[in-house]
């Protein structure tokens, strides 16, 4: 309760600070409910970013909002209109997928350009010319978890357990069975889950047990991927962990015993153990601040707030253009630059507003968050 | 002397609904300029749509909970039944009628005939059951319909539609469209949802509740809710009537679901889960059972305060669970009722 004081007393006193002349920047994201750990960590990483651009004192200063969607398509487009009566001129869109998509759709049809930190899924971005991702498209994540554990040899046997009423789960899913045979892998056990029956994965891990898988692959988010690193360690079952970015998280879950995530391997864009000047900057900031390590979806946050501010200041942008005369600048931006930030190096944007970057390998050692290469 | 108090009755009845209707319109010729002289802000205009589609749900279950007497805890399966029929139905004619308008009637009444047909498959288990075994039953067939929307995938290409269960097995011919995508429900919607639609659909979903329920079938509903006994003693057919009621109920949420569905770009089947099977129930028990213009506008209010609560950011929904306490027990409150009454000008008319 006091970091969400601390958090809400941060934002009023931001507000405060961004008199005069900014750009309106607003996204939505899950501030609450099952999701909140996402939206509050690309929240948080946004702040940071655009107080550190404020006190700069360049010409682009950023006045940041946050509105809550509680991860539903519904609600996001609620919070959405709460941001556009607001005077939003250039948009986040929203933290998790399926509300993105929403969002994006309201995007497209007011012609305010919007920046995901993370929604995922291809469908957020498909048809429209204004929306643009920070993060990897789902299906990317499959083939590149695929390529990634069949180039490094980690295991030749592999089981799939992963969530089939979850959009981002079952993207994933599909290109890495898809490719998994092109990388030499051999899925032996594929079982699902859903809403509902999610706490008992007993099934789903005695089937990959039983058919001799060595690599489990867990394309979902972290409050089941712990449940199942529980359950597997009580049944004696070690085979290797691999996760994607929604695995990111599970150190800093509540009452999630650390030592069971040891030796977790997810291939996620960010890695706060990197030792570069930004990367240790930003950690430094976030832990002083919030007494945790960012996850990813912070570091998307940041990244977002800062290829903002590159793009604005290159399209000589002026805080009193309306969001109608933003969105054609910017898409002209970030179709030709290309931006560094903690995700990425050489970060660049196709036409359809997917990214290109490369993802890294890391591994959970000693309850953090270690370069696998 | 009784005679004529059966008379005023009847005409206070009748008063209600034209007041109900009165209030109806009123409030959307109010809206309607409001959006159209941008006197209404976004955040409001985007929700006039949804709260359309709340208002017809909280109607079409006030005819079950209030007028049968029989509680459903999962109405929003039927809502999802329609809004996926619906939206699945729209995209299959966009090639073939470019009117919107058309189309998303067409839409609507396909979803209400799917929805109805669903009421009517689960209705015959369900309905043979009463009280609270009926009410934790259509809990479970809520559930298993999001279950099976799901798992369910539809495409369509040149040699026509498919369908696959589980997994995508629908293997389309080139130039095919994979329409219902299993958990990642349907993507690309056409907003063709409009504000006068929402109107319409309500207008003639509270056409069709007052004309059954002061019809001969609407007696015999209320019949069974006050006393099934006494009701199956003089000939009633409980069965044939409760099924009545269930399946009209049916078909208004799911014309309902497929006007709320086509007001986003995007929808999925967890959106209709038991939350929003409660949710819809809340409107009708705030409104108070059986009274139709007292759930819409519960509907409308209900939908409309978490917006205008976010200022006050994480407190929202703490602050949302206290009002809707706060307002259950002001309802409930036999001095809080007398004074509303007292305001109400027909009241002295009524007594008299």
């Amino acid at each position: 309760m006091k970091k969400v004081l601390v958090c809400s007393l941060l934002v009023l006193a931001m507000s405060a600070s961004a008199f005069g002349a900014a750009f309106k920047i607003g996204g939505t994201g899950p501030l609450t409910g099952g999701a909140a750990i996402y939206g509050i960590a690309a929240m948080r990483g946004a702040q940071i970013a655009a107080e550190e651009i404020n006190a700069l004192g360049g010409d682009v200063q950023f006045d940041l909002r946050y509105e809550d969607d509680t991860h539903d398509a519904e609600k996001a487009v609620n919070a959405y209109n709460a941001l556009k009566d607001w005077g939003m001129q250039v948009s986040l869109g929203s933290v998790t997928s399926k509300p993105c998509e929403a969002t994006a759709a309201e995007n497209f049809a007011d012609r305010i350009f919007a920046l995901t930190p993370s929604a995922s899924s291809a469908a957020v971005t498909e048809g429209k010319d204004n929306v643009f991702q920070m993060c990897f498209v789902d299906p990317n994540q499959g083939t590149a978890s695929a390529q990634y554990i069949g180039e490094k040899g980690y295991a030749k046997k592999v089981a799939v357990i992963w969530k089939n009423d979850d959009v981002y789960s079952k993207g994933v899913r599909d290109t890495f069975v898809e490719s998994a045979g092109k990388f030499g892998l051999e899925i032996v056990s594929e079982t699902a889950f859903a809403d509902g029956n999610d706490t008992d994965f007993s099934v789903q891990l005695t089937d990959a047990k039983d058919k001799g898988a060595e690599l489990v692959f867990l394309p979902m988010y972290y409050q089941p991927a712990s449940l199942i690193l529980a359950q597997a360690q009580a049944m004696g079952y070690a085979p290797k962990w691999f996760g994607i970015d929604g695995m990111d998280g599970i150190l800093t879950m509540e009452g999630f015993d650390k030592s069971l995530a040891e030796g977790v391997m997810l291939l996620t864009p960010f890695n706060a153990d990197a030792k570069d000047e930004k990367t240790v900057k930003f950690v430094t900031e976030y832990q002083k601040r919030f007494g945790e390590i960012p996850n990813q979806f912070a570091a998307d946050g940041y990244d977002c707030v800062y290829a903002y501010c590159q793009a604005l200041t290159q399209a000589k942008a002026t805080p009193d253009m309306d969001a109608e005369t933003l969105c054609p600048k910017m898409i002209e931006q970030f179709t030709t630059m290309t931006f560094n930030g903690l995700t990425g190096e050489n970060v660049k944007w196709s036409k359809n507003g997917e990214v290109t970057k490369d993802p890294k390998g890391m591994v959970i050692k000693n309850g953090a968050y270690v370069g696998l290469d | 002397m009784t005679m004529r108090r059966l008379i005023n009755l009847k005409r206070a009845e009748a008063r209600r609904i034209y007041l109900t209707y009165a209030i109806v319109i009123a409030a959307y010729i109010i809206c309607q300029v409001m959006s159209s002289t941008k006197f209404l802000s976004s955040s409001m205009r985007g929700m006039l749509v949804p709260i359309c589609a709340y208002m017809v749900m909280a109607v079409s279950l006030n005819l079950v909970v209030g007028i049968l007497g029989e509680l459903s805890l999962g109405h929003a399966g039927f809502m999802s039944v329609g809004a996926f029929s619906g939206v699945a139905t729209a995209i299959l004619l966009q090639g073939f009628i470019p009117f919107a308008p058309v189309r998303l009637a067409i839409a609507m009444i396909v979803a209400a005939v799917f929805a109805a047909f669903a009421g009517f498959v689960i209705g015959i288990p369900v309905l043979r059951l009463k009280g609270d075994y009926l009410a934790i039953v259509t809990l479970a067939f809520g559930e298993i319909i999001k279950s099976i929307l799901n798992n369910f995938y539809l495409g369509v290409d040149s040699q026509g539609l498919h369908f696959s269960m589980l997994s995508d097995t629908t293997r389309l011919l080139p130039g095919g469209k994979l329409i219902i995508r299993g958990p990642m429900g349907i993507s690309g919607i056409q907003k063709i949802a409009t504000f006068p639609a929402g109107f319409i659909l309500l207008m003639i979903a509270l056409m069709i509740v007052f004309n059954l329920v002061n019809s001969r079938s609407g007696r015999a509903f209320m019949a069974i809710r006050d006393d099934r006994i006494a009701a199956e003693s003089i000939g009633l057919d409980i069965t044939k009537y409760k099924m009545m009621a269930f399946v009209m109920s049916a078909a208004l949420a799911g014309s309902a679901g497929a006007l709320f569905a086509m007001n986003y770009s995007t929808i999925v089947a967890n959106k209709f889960d038991f939350n929003t099977s409660i949710l819809i129930l809340v409107f009708v028990v705030l409104g108070g059972q059986g009274n139709m213009l007292g759930g819409i506008i519960a509907a409308a209010v209900l939908t409309i305060l978490p917006e205008k609560l976010r200022s006050f950011s994480e407190y929202r929904m703490l602050l949302y669970a206290i009002v809707l306490i706060v307002m259950m027990l002001a309802t409930n409150n036999a001095e809080i009722k007398e004074f509303l009454s007292r305001l109400n000008p027909f009241r002295h008319k009524e007594e008299a």
